[in-house]
């Protein structure tokens, strides 16, 4: 049963790094449009907590900012170390649109990052706001990029075949390829919330242990307007895009609703809870609300969608899987929805910052936003299976032929170095969000090499562990 | 006209490789001479010197290997598959090196010392393993029916290895007259001192490199020793031999920069003699650029907007580094 092919290995080692890699990136494109917001506001009212809340965030920024470049650095390389057939057969449209990510994207962020980290002080305060602004634009310009690539694979269209390899006809289809424009507003959205749900969380773990300061409730009702106005926004895009992937890719859609046949002339439910069961072709322990499942899906009672076993068999992603993570994923959605009416609430009554249950379940839900996108990216991804390019070319014909032990090894030293590294910078990241809001001082920067000066993401936080005021930590 | 796309793509790979090569070959060489120099403060001092400019480097290695996907898909895909071991252990040195280099100032002080082995340590790793990817790489890559048919430890041969430890010293005389110009008094002396062994032994590798290349292979001997190539090629090693003695005068005259740009020149000259032992090869010894290149329209399409931004990036790099010239001294960035 447990019988693990070079495949299987292959595959787990680019979810991993890819795992591991997204969750910066995430955070990278909803604090960097945050930081705009942030010094946007400070320009326009003067009001110092903006101010002081921008240099707070910045700090985190740039660990995460430093630690999606290495990450991101491995995935360059990936599909030609690992996925040679899907290289060798569609490089010629993944190749491109890569290039110009990082022609477009990757360069623009390297070259405002360090006006953004550094200049403060050093270049006016409108040229500071533009160099934010364009890290902030690098950061939805990669994502556009990297998501036309990605709904290529899963949509293709504007090409041809001959000799085995893939020969674009027309790059605008290519890009604008169906799926594309709702994967691209999905995912986004769903950066700002992880965002969103991060800050809300940093403030939430400040209120709770008493550090109360107008900053902290900035960030704190901020984030829950976001929650408020967003959360259900995702939820109408996250339908979109569901919809959409029912008329490109109705095996993945049947997976993930556990929908295995259909009745004559009957609506079909939607499964709560079921345990799919891939080699028996039905649910165990299902607990189902009849016809439900048609009206959100066909908007319609009597509404039918194609069960899996109108696919053949070796043509149907793994429902066991994608039926609980587009669950975990949709769960922490209407989460996230509640967490937003229910600040409203308090809002109304004036006990946002008080109600101690409301700031322990906001300190919870920080993680959830990633969690979902984690989720969300499992299913859409393993959803496509058994295919790499979506009707076109088979994961099996995409890998490289590397013998077993070769990757092995290679998968356990990634485990390793991204828990070791990673873990202590994600641990880092913790810490920088335990410290106080401070004011925000720019008397010390000096020039280049002069104290407090540094232009790595990194190194742009010169507080050093080692001498923590007891202030800063109090005693959990 | 006719524009040849595979050759101009490949001029644009060969640029982004240089770049990586000038830009993050030095760093890496600091890394690598950490070993030789105990002093906390100096330690710090060499970091810092790095400390604003080594981020975009790496964008570089990057944009290189979208733009060999882009262009020649073949290559990408058999080429990094063949590496693969290599490649892998490039890249975690590098990852290691990358935070390494983020966390050594912030860790407390008794947990720095690991930080300053990670450090050396991922420096070692990239750098070796990226000189034992292109001795592989020379050494030439099977491939029958567009598919690689070698087996998973083709890459490891005495020639790779020596190359290895090749592209490693290089480095490490970048970094080294990179340091001596942008540090001063005792660092710097403690430089110049390294450097006079570095250009020997990078002499010796380049010689047996030069050697060993042509003896192993038929065809590169060919390529540089039959008439009349011979009187064009042989302009390379000349000015090899050039800038190798302007780089002992230089050490002795007491320039800071000029060791540097000399350095520099030797390793791009490298580069270059790389590209005519290979050429036209992307992946040596059978597959042309030709063959493996993209269809025209992903090469178009792609090219547009390399020609187009490369310039770009390359005046803000400019600007990045006017900024922060100058020396690094004591108790000088972060703490």
């Amino acid at each position: 049963m447990f019988d693990i092919s070079a495949l299987d290995l292959a595959r787990v080692q680019f979810a991993f790094t890819v795992s591991f890699h997204i969750i910066f990136p995430s955070i990278t494109i909803g604090l960097a449009s945050y930081l705009v917001v942030l010094e946007g506001m400070w320009l326009k009212t003067g009001h110092s907590v903006y101010k002081d809340l921008y240099h707070y965030w910045l700090k985190i920024f740039g660990v995460n900012f430093g630690m999606g470049v290495v990450s991101g650095l491995v995935m360059a390389y990936q599909f030609g170390t690992n996925w040679s057939g899907f290289s060798a057969f569609a490089g010629s449209v993944t190749g491109p649109l890569l290039t110009y990510e990082v022609l477009t994207a990757f360069f623009l962020e390297a070259g405002f990052l360090g006006v953004m980290m550094f200049g403060w002080s050093r270049v006016g305060p409108g040229l500071h706001f533009f160099s934010t602004l364009m890290v902030a634009i690098g950061t939805l310009i990669s994502t556009t990029w990297i998501l036309a690539s990605n709904s290529w694979m899963q949509t293709p269209q504007g090409f041809e075949i001959a000799n085995g390899v893939v020969i674009p006809t027309d790059w605008w289809q290519i890009i604008f390829n169906p799926s594309f424009p709702y994967r691209l507003v999905h995912m986004s959205i769903a950066a700002f919330l992880a965002t969103a749900l991060l800050v809300g969380a940093a403030g939430a773990w400040h209120l709770l242990r008493k550090n109360d300061s107008p900053a902290v409730r900035t960030m704190l009702s901020m984030a829950m307007w976001m929650l408020v106005i967003v959360a259900p926004i995702q939820a109408i895009v996250g339908d979109f895009h569901g919809l959409n992937t029912l008329e490109h890719q109705p095996a993945k859609i049947a997976a993930m609703e556990g929908h295995w046949e259909n009745h004559d002339g009957e609506g079909f439910p939607l499964i709560l809870f079921a345990v799919p069961d891939m080699a028996q072709e039905k649910n165990h322990y299902a607990l189902e609300i009849p016809r439900l499942g048609s009206l959100i899906l066909t908007h319609s009672w009597d509404g039918q969608i194609a069960g899996l076993k109108e696919f053949a068999a070796e043509d149907r992603p793994n429902a066991t899987i994608i039926f609980w993570s587009f669950r975990i994923m949709v769960g922490l959605g209407m989460l996230m929805i509640l967490l937003g009416l229910w600040s409203l609430l308090l809002r109304k009554q004036g006990r946002l910052y008080q109600q101690r249950l409301f700031l322990q379940c906001t300190l919870w839900m920080g993680s959830a936003g990633i969690i979902a996108i984690l989720a969300g990216w499992f299913t859409t991804e393993i959803g496509r299976q058994p295919w790499v390019v979506y009707g076109i070319m088979r994961t099996t014909d995409a890998v490289s032929r590397h013998d077993i032990s070769s990757l092995a090894v290679s998968l356990a030293l990634f485990i390793v170095v991204y828990f070791f590294v990673f873990g202590i910078g994600i641990s880092y990241l913790f810490r920088l969000i335990r410290q106080p809001v401070i004011k925000a001082d720019h008397g010390e920067d000096g020039g280049p090499g002069e104290h407090k000066q540094a232009m790595r993401p990194l190194s742009a936080t010169d507080t050093s562990f080692s001498i923590e005021s007891p202030l800063s930590n109090p005693k959990e | 006209m006719d524009f040849d796309l595979p050759v101009i793509w490949l001029i644009v790979i060969l640029f982004s490789i240089t770049m990586y090569v000038i830009m993050d070959g030095f760093d890496l060489g600091i890394g690598i001479l950490f070993p030789f120099v105990q002093d906390k403060h100096d330690r710090d001092v060499m970091m810092n010197t790095v400390a604003p400019v080594w981020d975009g480097n790496e964008t570089w290695l990057v944009l290189g290997g979208a733009g060999l996907m882009a262009a020649f898909p073949l290559a990408y895909a058999i080429v990094l598959s063949a590496l693969y071991q290599p490649i892998i252990l490039m890249l975690l040195g590098l990852i290691f090196r990358g935070v390494a280099f983020e966390f050594r100032f912030k860790a407390p002080e008794k947990e720095q010392h690991i930080w300053d082995k990670a450090f050396i340590g991922g420096s070692v790793m990239a750098a070796f393993f990226q000189g034992v990817i292109l001795g592989a790489y020379i050494n030439g890559i099977p491939v029958e029916n567009k598919e690689f048919i070698g087996g998973e430890l083709d890459w490891l041969t005495p020639f790779s290895i020596f190359t290895g430890i090749g592209v490693l010293i290089a480095y490490a005389l970048l970094g080294s007259t990179w340091l001596i110009m942008k540090t001063e008094e005792q660092l710097q002396q403690r430089m110049l001192a390294l450097t006079r062994p570095l250009i020997a032994m990078v002499v010796m590798a380049l010689a047996i490199i030069s050697i060993w290349t042509p003896l192993a292979h038929a065809n590169i001997a060919d390529r540089w020793f039959s008439l009349p190539n011979f009187y064009f090629l042989a302009i390379v090693p000349v000015l090899v031999a050039i800038s190798i003695y302007s780089l002992m005068r230089e050490l002795k005259s007491g320039y800071d920069m000029q060791p540097f740009i000399s350095a520099l020149i030797i390793v791009l000259l490298g580069l270059v003699g790389l590209t005519i032992s290979i050429w036209p090869n992307i992946i040596p010894p059978s597959v042309s650029i030709w063959d493996a290149a993209a269809p025209t329209q992903s090469l178009v399409f792609a090219l547009v907007g390399t020609l187009l931004i490369i310039p770009v990036i390359l005046i803000y790099t400019v600007w990045s580094y006017r900024v922060f010239k100058g020396k690094v001294r004591h108790g000088d960035g972060y703490h």
